[in-house]
């Protein structure tokens, strides 16, 4: 959607800081995720074995991904599941409107899906008169008040138990100003409840997708997908096509990693694995690309694939803990969203590798390895090139490149820029300075150290005392 | 064993007193240290804001400066990380190796190279390690918080060594000020953020001083401070490691 103006990040965040009560607690409720995290992974003692592990199996799968999905296609088909490929958002949202077309279905159960968020797929499926559920606790709060997920795992997170009252509030008709999470919970449970009895297909996405055996595993905590799939007469699961693991022996590596970077626990509390349909029943599996195929292509970029999804780069990143998701204008937001966007769409996301300092922390929580950090530096370098920066910027830095590769202009504009800054504070402490808004600029010494280093190095007193 | 003083272009301009704490304390260390006149900057500001395909005059005058020295020593993680990642040039890729091999930041060249794990100085302050990303995640210069690994710092080991140096242990260990380079202006916003948030670990401490090895977190760290009209001062480590008081 690329027509759609977007608000850059800097501006989304900077309005997401006016609350700051609000940043403190998005803050501190990240960070105690990501220090739940940190005790269940340190608590193995082959944790950087097992993430060592996981990248490697991930790195095969990207090297022969076409093998393992005819080899995972033809074994789906055995089971009985029908195999679907989609090129594109377009095309999926498609095949899965086609499916509900022939049951003649207008409902919908939805669980667990990021690709679908993607994919646009609940625009889609509305503007066709089909209404979508999302089941799981989270998804089903943003839902109700027509928001996107703010993070993969935690898709609420951006807001506290009073903005979820209100909500319950308005579309469940809860007590206005009960703010008990039991109480919340347990009413969105009974709405939910009948959903899950009445609609005939059920959605849900896909953690893991066995070539070996043409199954797929899904991973909650709630149970939701598995009420929903087992309940309907269609089950539509749909995947990008680097879900895939070689085999069933693997699922040990991931599924100890993805819970416990995801929410430190030490597994999900249901790993469904899904095989093939019940008797008279359908399962279908949407495999798609959307611009997948374009990002193993990119030799820079291609390990971003690898991702599982568990949302440790979101959690540790200092910088999404204080934007919130939703200033990341992209269905996966933070680090890992930040490396996928510009991907899909280089001029709305080129802002995305920017918002960063490049800190590196994602990079060392990240279950599989992916380089994020050094992919966010090396984003930056196409997005320049390929002229997705303001003008201003380009000139400034082409300027500075100049005054920084000669050593005469570098050590007249010092003394200037010094100078200015003494004698003219008004000229750099203004509102037009962004650094001044809420710092101080720093004190001006009276001399460089090239200047005191000219007069007060051993070399020149040496120089001095022979004259 | 002949030293190349890397002193990076904002610390000349500004905090000069650090650079003169650097060039003391690694002479007071045994070292022949020089500070070649015709350096500027290492090209990072470029390099981060996506204009790496800019630094070549950059590359080409530092590698002019610092070609021939044994070592080449630099108080600031940051600057030295970018020279090792990504000084290249073309025309005398021999010469730009040799540096990106030799170039140490300054308490790794301490403890790695000199071999030296006790300074003798004298502190008596309470005060909080601001470990920088660049240093830490990139040099490796202390273990971060999300490997699981056991703990090492080498300017804290240093810090250490220093007479009545009441060194805290920070809430967040390792978490990033802000900083960033072109982001403390281009997210305005959330770089504040970030670093009125380091600030309060360090306060809640009730610490004297922050230290750290990077100017650049400490210069953003102390406009901060000074808006807030705190107590609280910045000091790079290589003016604590140089305070010997007689
Ligand atoms: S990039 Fe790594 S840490 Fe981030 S969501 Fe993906 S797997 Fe998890």
């Amino acid at each position: 959607m690329s027509s759609e103006k977007t608000i850059p990040h800097s501006e989304a965040a900077a309005k997401f800081n006016k609350d700051v009560e609000r940043v403190n607690w998005h803050d501190e409720t990240l960070w105690f995720v990501r220090a739940k995290r940190d005790k269940s992974a340190h608590q193995i003692e082959d944790w950087e074995l097992l993430r060592e592990t996981a990248s490697q199996i991930k790195f095969n799968v990207l090297s022969n991904i076409h093998d393992y999905l005819v080899e995972f296609e033809a074994n789906a088909q055995r089971n009985g599941i029908i195999v679907h490929w989609a090129a594109d958002a377009k095309e999926h949202n498609e095949i899965v409107h086609s499916i509900m077309a022939k049951h003649d279905v207008k409902q919908m159960v939805k669980s667990k899906s990021m690709l679908t968020e993607e994919c646009h797929l609940n625009d889609y499926l509305a503007e066709k008169g089909i209404e979508v559920i999302d089941s799981d606790l989270g998804e089903y709060i943003v839902q109700l008040r027509k928001e996107p997920p703010s993070h993969i795992v935690l898709p609420a997170i951006h807001l506290k138990k009073e903005d979820v009252s209100e909500t319950f509030h308005e579309h469940l008709g809860t007590e206005k100003g009960n703010f008990n999470p039991q109480y919340l919970t347990e009413s969105a449970r009974q709405s939910l409840r009948n959903t899950f009895l009445t609609r005939k297909v059920a959605l849900t996405g896909v953690n893991f997708a066995v070539a070996e055996t043409g199954e797929f595993v899904v991973c909650t905590n709630e149970g939701n997908a598995d009420m929903g799939a087992h309940l309907a007469d269609v089950h539509i699961a749909c995947m990008g096509f680097e879900k895939l693991i070689p085999k069933r022996e693997h699922l040990g590596v991931f599924l100890r990693l993805l819970a416990r970077s995801a929410t430190g626990q030490p597994i999900t509390t249901f790993s469904s694995h899904f095989k093939k349909p019940r008797d008279g029943k359908e399962m279908h599996i949407v495999i798609v690309d959307n611009g997948r195929s374009t990002q193993l292509g990119r030799e820079d970029f291609r390990n971003s694939l690898k991702c599982i999804r568990c949302g440790a780069c979101m959690n540790t990143c200092p910088v999404y803990r204080r934007s919130g998701g939703h200033s990341y204008h992209n269905a996966v937001a933070g680090p890992i969203g930040s490396i996928l966007a510009p991907n899909l769409d280089m001029s709305k996301n080129a802002d995305l590798p920017f918002a960063s300092t490049l800190c590196g922390s994602c990079t060392n929580v990240c279950p599989v390895k992916i380089d994020i950090h050094d992919q966010l530096y090396k984003w930056r370098q196409v997005l320049v090139k390929e002229g997705h920066t303001p003008k201003a910027k380009t000139i400034a830095m082409k300027t500075m490149a100049t005054v920084l590769a000669n050593p005469t202009v570098f050590n007249i504009a010092g003394k200037s820029g010094r100078f200015v800054m003494k004698n003219i504070p008004g000229m750099v402490n203004n509102k037009m300075n962004k650094w001044y808004d809420q710092r101080e600029m720093p004190d001006v010494p009276e001399e460089s150290f090239r200047e005191w280093y000219k007069k007060n190095s051993r070399e020149s007193k040496a120089k001095r005392d022979e004259q | 064993m002949k030293i190349g003083l890397f002193i990076p272009c904002y610390v000349d301009q500004f905090y000069p007193k650090v650079g003169i704490a650097t060039y003391q304390l690694l002479q007071k260390l045994g070292c022949d240290v020089h500070f070649p006149m015709g350096q500027t900057c290492c090209g990072q500001p470029m390099a981060n804001s996506g204009y790496a395909h800019l630094t070549k005059g950059c590359d080409a005058n530092f590698i002019a400066n610092f070609s021939g020295f044994d070592y080449i020593v630099c108080p600031s993680g940051s600057c030295v990380l970018h020279v090792k990642d990504h000084l290249h040039d073309e025309k005398q890729e021999e010469k730009a190796a040799a540096i990106r091999n030799t170039v140490y930041e300054l308490t790794e060249f301490i403890t790695d190279v000199l071999k030296i794990d006790h300074i003798d100085g004298r502190f008596p302050y309470k005060v909080g390690m601001h470990v920088s990303c660049h240093g830490q995640r990139g040099l490796k210069l202390s273990q971060m918080s999300e490997l699981n690994a056991p703990f090492f710092s080498k300017p804290e080991q240093l810090l250490h060594s220093i007479k009545d140096l009441d060194l805290i242990s920070l809430t967040r260990k390792d978490e990033c000020c802000g900083f960033g380079g072109t982001f403390c202006v281009t997210e305005e916003a959330v770089s504040v953020k970030m670093g009125q948030d380091r600030i309060k670990d360090h306060e809640s401490h009730d610490v004297d001083y922050i230290t750290g090895g990077d100017m650049s977190c400490l210069m953003h760290l102390d406009g901060i401070l000074k808006r807030q009209k705190s107590r609280i001062k910045t000091i790079h480590i290589a003016e604590i490691l140089n305070s010997l008081e007689n």
